[in-house]
């Protein structure tokens, strides 16, 4: 196993179009790394250049203490587990998972005890004689792991593995893979993982850290709580968190330890919880929320934003209520045991947020100021 | 404790008469039925006649077959086969079914060859000038192969190929049939890439992704192509008509015509029996692949 390590990786294509501005990132050894971000964001076309399915056209990538750049996928100690699986659909699963070894003529003994351990780690003994079409997605997607497995290869490349799975598979596939993460790491072979998709479930619960990408930048690499609780900016914000966090326009004003923050007419007291964070002088902001911090009040509560409710969405534990703040719409998530069953579109509610969880982007390069 | 009868009954068919709703609706798909099957044995027959006709005709005598347009032979006989693979040359038939296997195997192999790698070139590669190469390439499939028929002649003609097997099948080594690397650019388009992907990162150079991974996915297509190649060639008479100028060295398609040229009145028990066997390798080769072969055309577009 071996640490990854991006320098200023660009990525043009022929057409002018640059997809990756030059990014940087260290993945440590043994480390599972999940790019993450919404479609078009440049994380599989990063991805793809680890791997050398993707030409570099700037910066370099090194594998270990190799710089890789001009290596073929074949001699860069990579493996990939793609999304569509991409199984030989003409060789069984015996000869899917040893195809690797046998081009390299490994000895038959070797592959075959390699093929017997990697089957046994993945529960897949049963079908190593049957062909990819007959297999369901979740154990086509087994063998495809399996394959990438047998190579012990210094980096695992994971390419948006299980969006073609459905959610019930995903989640237990979820837990499978980090448990073979973590099963590997015990046994003393730690594996370095780079992990693709688009889906915050997953990142949020598979990577040591995360990587945000947006339009082939890097918005921030942290780990998964200070990714939620400390979000470099409010695309970040945005992207992670279920609901989304709430992002309206306001102003800060007031002199530093007496900020108020206004929107809609109405005034916020920036109180000891956020003030001392606050690294900004009055100006528009980007006001951020998240809709668990918000709680319900009466209307016209002192502190409160008061709006009027537009939609509410029953999830069985908790409500999401919607509200209209001016021309903001908020999201507020309410336990539903301390729902009131009585509130309905159209009625005024207050929403209190709780100051010191409260989050100020800047409102031109929505950079989270409220960090110190 | 439940008894059998607190379940319900697997309901019985129904024993009441169906309506009269029921009745006209089954006497409609009936006579519907009868008569699409009765068109489609007629059509069929007429059309699949002529063949029929020919291969009774070959068990004919001479005689027989202009008196009588029925296609069973009153008094079969091998005569006609007998007759015509002796042929009216010192050489048997057998001399040119050899000739016509040394034209259509090289071929055949040439063509699987050399437009497996020119479609697998076009369809998965970047390489400056390949947008005019293909358009170049498509464009040679609009040509009328009678337009290129004397140009080539005069190259055949200074290489001193002429009377040699080589003008037949050489361009099928060049992926000459721009027909068949369209069809398999086709099949390729509709295949993800990923596998081929895939096989890289196990380590795979282009040439083992193709042979290994490109190849087995093909083998509809190619088959395909094998066997269009393999009974257009055998069915080609201009071809040898034109390179070909000793008689030892005619393939099958010509040797059929030498018996017609003969002087006498021609044995036309021999001449249909020889067609009969100038038939059977194709079909015999047809009905082998026909699995692939209907595979191969049919699904180009929507595999994978």
């Amino acid at each position: 196993m071996a640490e990854l390590k991006l320098n200023a990786v660009e990525k043009t294509y022929g057409n002018g179009f640059k997809a990756v501005h030059g990014i940087d990132l260290h993945v440590a050894e043994g480390e599972f790394m999940v790019l993450v971000g919404p479609s078009g964001c440049a994380k599989s076309t990063t991805l793809r250049m680890i791997a050398g399915l993707e030409t570099i056209t700037g910066g370099e990538v090194r594998i270990g203490d190799q710089v890789v750049n001009d290596l073929v996928p074949g001699k860069r100690g990579i493996a990939m587990v793609f999304q569509n699986y991409a199984l030989y659909p003409h060789m069984k699963v015996r000869q899917n998972l040893s195809f690797g070894l046998r081009l390299k003529r490994k000895p038959k003994e070797q592959i075959e005890r390699s093929t017997a351990e990697v089957s046994g780690v993945l529960e897949i003994e049963e079908l190593l004689d049957r062909l990819p079409k007959q297999l369901s997605g979740g154990q086509a997607q087994r063998v495809a792991v399996g394959r990438a497995l047998i190579k012990q290869p210094e980096v695992f490349l994971f390419d948006e593995p299980l969006s073609n799975l459905d959610a019930k598979l995903r989640a237990s596939m979820r837990v499978r893979i980090t448990d073979l993460h973590k099963r590997l790491r015990n046994e003393g072979r730690p594996a370095t993982v780079v992990y693709v998709t688009h889906d915050q479930v997953e990142a949020m619960t598979m990577g040591d850290r995360i990587c945000v990408m947006k339009d082939g930048h890097i918005m921030q690499v942290a780990d998964p709580t200070t990714l939620y609780d400390r979000p470099a900016n409010a695309f970040v914000a945005g992207f992670i968190g279920m609901p989304e966090m709430n992002l309206v326009p306001a102003v800060l004003s007031g002199e530093y330890g007496a900020q108020t923050l206004t929107l809609d007419g109405q005034t916020l007291t920036v109180g000891p919880g956020l003030a001392p964070r606050l690294s900004h002088g009055p100006g528009p902001v980007t006001l951020g929320v998240r809709p668990q911090h918000l709680d319900l009040v009466v209307a016209d509560s002192p502190d409160a934003l008061t709006g009027t409710i537009t939609n509410l969405e029953f999830m069985g534990h908790e409500v999401n209520l919607h509200a209209k703040v001016g021309d903001a719409v908020f999201v507020c998530v309410v336990p539903s045991d301390q729902f009131d069953r009585n509130l309905q579109r159209g009625d005024r509610v207050g929403l209190k947020p709780r100051v010191e969880k409260l989050h100020v982007f800047d409102a031109e390069t929505g950079e989270n100021f409220s960090l110190a | 404790m439940a008894s059998i009868s607190d379940f319900p009954q697997t309901p019985t068919p129904r024993s009441e008469p169906p309506s009269a709703l029921e009745l006209k609706l089954r006497r409609r798909t009936r006579v519907s039925s009868t008569i699409r099957y009765t068109l489609l044995i007629v059509v069929g027959l007429i059309m699949i006649y002529p063949l029929i006709w020919l291969i009774g005709a070959s068990f004919k005598s001479n005689s027989e077959i202009f008196s009588s347009p029925w296609f069973w032979p009153k008094e079969p006989s091998l005569q006609g086969y007998v007759e015509g693979w002796k042929t009216s040359t010192p050489y048997t038939f057998a001399t040119f079914f050899i000739n016509s296997m040394q034209i259509v195997i090289p071929k055949v192999i040439g063509t699987a060859i050399s437009c497996t790698l020119v479609a697998y070139g076009f369809a998965r590669f970047e390489f400056p000038g390949k947008k005019i190469l293909f358009t170049i390439l498509i464009a040679t499939l609009l040509l009328p192969d009678v337009v290129t028929r004397i140009p080539q002649y005069l190259l055949f003609r200074e290489l001193g190929w002429l009377d040699t097997y080589l003008p037949l099948f050489a361009p099928a080594w060049l992926a000459g049939d721009a027909f068949f690397v369209f069809m398999i650019i086709q099949f390729l388009r509709a295949i993800p890439r990923e596998m081929e992907e895939a096989a890289r990162v196990d380590g795979a150079n282009t040439a083992q992704t193709l042979l290994f991974i490109v190849v087995p996915i093909l083998r509809p297509a190619i088959i395909s192509v094998c066997l269009f190649q393999f009974m257009w060639t055998m069915n080609d008479f201009l071809g040898p008509l034109i390179y070909i100028s000793t008689v030892e060295k005619y393939p099958v398609s010509l040797a059929l015509k030498l018996s017609i040229d003969a002087t006498e009145a021609f044995n036309w028990n021999s001449i249909l029996a020889m067609t009969v066997l100038a038939l059977t390798p194709s079909l015999v080769v047809f009905f082998m692949a026909q699995k692939s072969f209907i595979e191969g055309i049919s699904s180009g577009g929507v595999k994978g």
